[in-house]
C-alpha cells in the first residue's frame, strides 16, 4: 500500500526484481573492485590481505591436493549431524514447553540458567566427552543450534490464537494429541520454520568455532592456513563457507516457500 | 416428542462461588426445531452454546441427551462461530473435512461429504482455495459447511452473521433457511439482534439480567416470518419489554439495548 501522495522518490521506489538482482551484482564487482585496488596500490602491508585475483589460484590449489573436498565433506558431517539433532531437540522441546504450561514452568529455571552459555563454551566438555571428532564438534553445533530453534518454536506456539483451539475441540480434536496435530503443529509451522532458517545459518558459524579445537574440517584447514600466514587459503574457505551457506538457505527459502503457500 | 437435549437448572459460575454468569436455566430442544436465544451482548449466550455443546461444564444442574445419560454432545453437536475460525493453512475443501478426521471414516465417505456441504453453502468450485483468499461471507459459508459435514443432531450458531455486511447477512440468513428446510437439522441459533431471530427461528428464547435467567420462550408462529409485518412488530415489543425486565417497558433498559 502506498500512502505517500504523488510519485515516490528514488529513494523510497519500489524495485522490480531484476532491477535488485543488477543492483546486488553492481554492489558485488564494487566490493571486489575496492578489495584489489586497495591490495593492487598497497594501502595495507603486503601478506595482510590477500587480493581477489589470488583466492582463485589457491581454491584450484587446495582442490586438486584434495583437501578441500575433504574439509568440506568432514565439515559437512559435522554441521548437517549438529544441525538436525539441534533442530529436532530445540523444535520439539520449544513446542512441549510452549503447550504445556507444567513442563513450561518444570524448565523455566534450567532454561534460564543455560540459555546465555554460548556453544563454544561448551568446548571443554565437548572434548572430554566426545573427543577432537565428529561427535564433539556436533555437539557443540547441535547447542547453538538447540537455542535459536527452541525459542522460535516456544514463541510460535504461544502467539497461537486460542479459538483456535475451541475449534479444534468443538470438532473433536480437543485432547492433547489432536490439539498437537490439529493446531499446534501447522499454526506454529512459519515460526518453527524462521527458526530453522536462522539455525541455517547459526550452524556454519559454530562449525568453524567447533573445528578450531582440530575437528577436523573447513574450520580447522582454517586454522592450519592462517597459521602459516597463508590468507588467500583462508579467504577461500570463508568463501566456500558462504556459498554452502547460500546454498542451503536457498534451497530451503525454497521448501519453506512451498510449505508456507497459505500464507500468500 | 422426547427432547433432542434438555437443561435442567443449568447455572455457571466462574469462580465457582456466588457470581454466577447464569442461573435456572431450563430449557428443552425438539428435534427439527430452529431455536434463537435472543439477549444483550455479554450475557452469556455464547457460553451457554458451549454447555450445550459440551465444551464448557455447567457448575448446577444437568444436560440430558435423548440417549439418556447426562454427557456431552461430542460427535453429535457442531459449532458455527461468529469469526468463522478457519484454519488459515488449510484449504476450504480441508476446513470442511475439519470434523471428519480421525473419527474412522473412509477417504470416499469423507470426500463425499466435504462435497455435499459445500454444495449446500454454494461453494462447490472453492474447494481448492484458501482462507485469506475468501470474502468475509464466504469465509462465514465455509464455517457453516464445516458444521454440516459432521452431519450433527444439532445444529449450535454462535451470532454467526454478526459480523458481516447488511446485504451479505441478508444473503445468508436466506441461505440458512433454505439449508435448514432441506436438511431438517435442529438449530440453535444465538443473535442479539431482535429482527434475526424473528426472521429465522420457530421459537425465541429471551436470555437476559445479571445473573442471566430464561426470561422468556416464545413461538414465532407460522413462515415465512417477516418482521416488518404488524404481528412480528408486536411480537419484537413484547421481546423487548422481556429483555428489558419488567419495570417500563417503553424506555428502561430496552431502549439500550436497542440502540446496540
Amino acid at each position: 500500500m502506498r500512502l505517500l501522495a504523488g510519485r515516490p522518490s528514488w529513494t523510497t521506489r519500489d524495485l522490480t526484481p531484476g532491477v535488485r538482482v543488477v543492483l546486488g551484482a553492481v554492489g558485488l564487482v564494487v566490493l571486489l573492485a575496492t578489495w584489489q585496488a586497495v591490495v593492487a596500490y598497497g594501502l595495507v602491508p603486503p601478506g595482510v590481505l590477500p587480493a581477489p585475483t589470488e583466492i582463485w589460484p589457491a581454491w584450484i590449489n587446495e582442490v586438486s591436493g584434495g583437501f578441500w573436498s575433504q574439509a568440506v565433506l568432514d565439515s559437512l558431517t559435522h554441521y548437517s549431524l549438529g544441525l538436525l539433532i539441534g533442530s529436532a531437540l530445540g523444535v520439539g522441546a520449544g513446542l512441549l514447553c510452549g503447550s504445556m504450561p507444567v513442563v513450561d514452568a518444570l524448565t523455566g529455571g534450567a532454561v534460564r540458567l543455560l540459555r546465555p552459555i554460548p556453544g563454544l563454551a561448551w568446548a571443554p566438555f565437548a572434548i572430554l566427552w566426545f573427543g577432537l571428532n565428529t561427535a564433539g564438534a556436533t555437539f557443540i553445533i547441535a547447542i547453538s543450534v538447540f537455542w535459536i530453534n527452541f525459542y522460535a518454536a516456544y514463541g510460535a506456539v504461544r502467539a497461537i490464537d486460542r479459538d483456535l483451539y475451541e475449534v479444534a475441540a468443538a470438532f473433536g480434536h480437543g485432547g492433547f494429541v489432536g490439539r498437537m496435530l490439529y493446531v499446534v503443529l501447522p499454526a506454529s509451522a512459519p515460526g518453527v520454520m524462521a527458526g530453522l532458517r536462522t539455525g541455517l545459518g547459526q550452524g556454519w558459524m559454530s562449525v568453524v568455532a567447533a573445528e578450531l579445537f582440530g575437528a577436523p574440517g573447513v574450520g580447522a584447514r582454517m586454522l592450519q592456513a592462517s597459521s602459516l600466514l597463508a590468507t588467500d587459503v583462508v579467504v577461500v574457505y570463508m568463501v566456500t563457507m558462504a556459498l554452502l551457506y547460500a546454498l542451503t538457505d536457498v534451497a530451503f527459502g525454497f521448501l519453506s516457500k512451498r510449505a508456507l503457500r497459505w500464507q500468500g | 416428542m422426547e427432547p433432542l437435549i434438555r437443561l435442567e437448572n443449568v447455572a455457571l459460575s466462574h469462580d465457582g462461588g456466588g457470581s454466577f454468569v447464569f442461573r435456572n436455566i431450563d430449557l428443552s430442544v425438539v428435534s427439527g426445531e430452529f431455536i434463537a436465544i435472543l439477549g444483550p451482548s455479554g450475557v452469556g449466550k455464547s457460553t451457554l452454546l458451549r454447555v450445550l455443546m459440551g465444551l464448557v461444564e455447567g457448575s448446577e444442574g444437568r444436560v440430558i441427551l435423548s440417549s439418556g445419560s447426562a454427557s456431552k454432545m461430542g460427535g453429535r453437536a457442531a459449532l458455527v462461530f461468529q469469526d468463522a475460525r478457519l484454519m488459515p493453512w488449510r484449504t476450504v475443501r480441508r476446513n470442511v473435512e475439519f470434523g471428519l478426521e480421525g473419527i474412522g471414516l473412509s477417504r470416499t465417505e469423507r470426500r463425499q461429504r466435504v462435497e455435499r456441504a459445500l454444495a449446500l453453502v454454494g461453494l462447490a468450485d472453492e474447494a481448492g482455495r484458501w482462507p485469506r483468499q475468501l470474502s468475509g461471507g464466504q469465509r462465514q459459508r465455509v464455517g457453516v459447511a464445516r458444521a454440516l459435514a459432521v452431519e450433527p443432531d444439532l445444529l449450535l450458531m454462535d451470532e454467526p452473521f454478526g459480523a458481516l455486511d447488511a446485504i451479505t447477512r441478508g444473503g445468508l440468513q436466506a441461505e440458512l433457511l433454505s439449508i435448514w428446510e432441506k436438511t431438517g437439522k435442529t438449530v440453535i441459533f444465538v443473535t442479539h439482534d431482535l429482527d434475526e431471530a424473528i426472521l429465522l427461528a420457530d421459537r425465541i428464547i429471551v436470555l437476559a439480567g445479571s445473573p442471566a435467567t430464561v426470561r422468556g420462550d416464545l413461538r414465532v408462529g407460522p413462515r415465512p416470518h417477516d418482521p416488518s409485518s404488524p404481528a412480528m412488530r408486536a411480537l419484537a415489543g413484547r421481546l423487548r419489554a422481556l429483555i428489558g425486565g419488567e419495570e417500563d417497558p417503553g424506555v428502561g433498559p430496552y431502549a439500550r439495548f436497542e440502540g446496540i
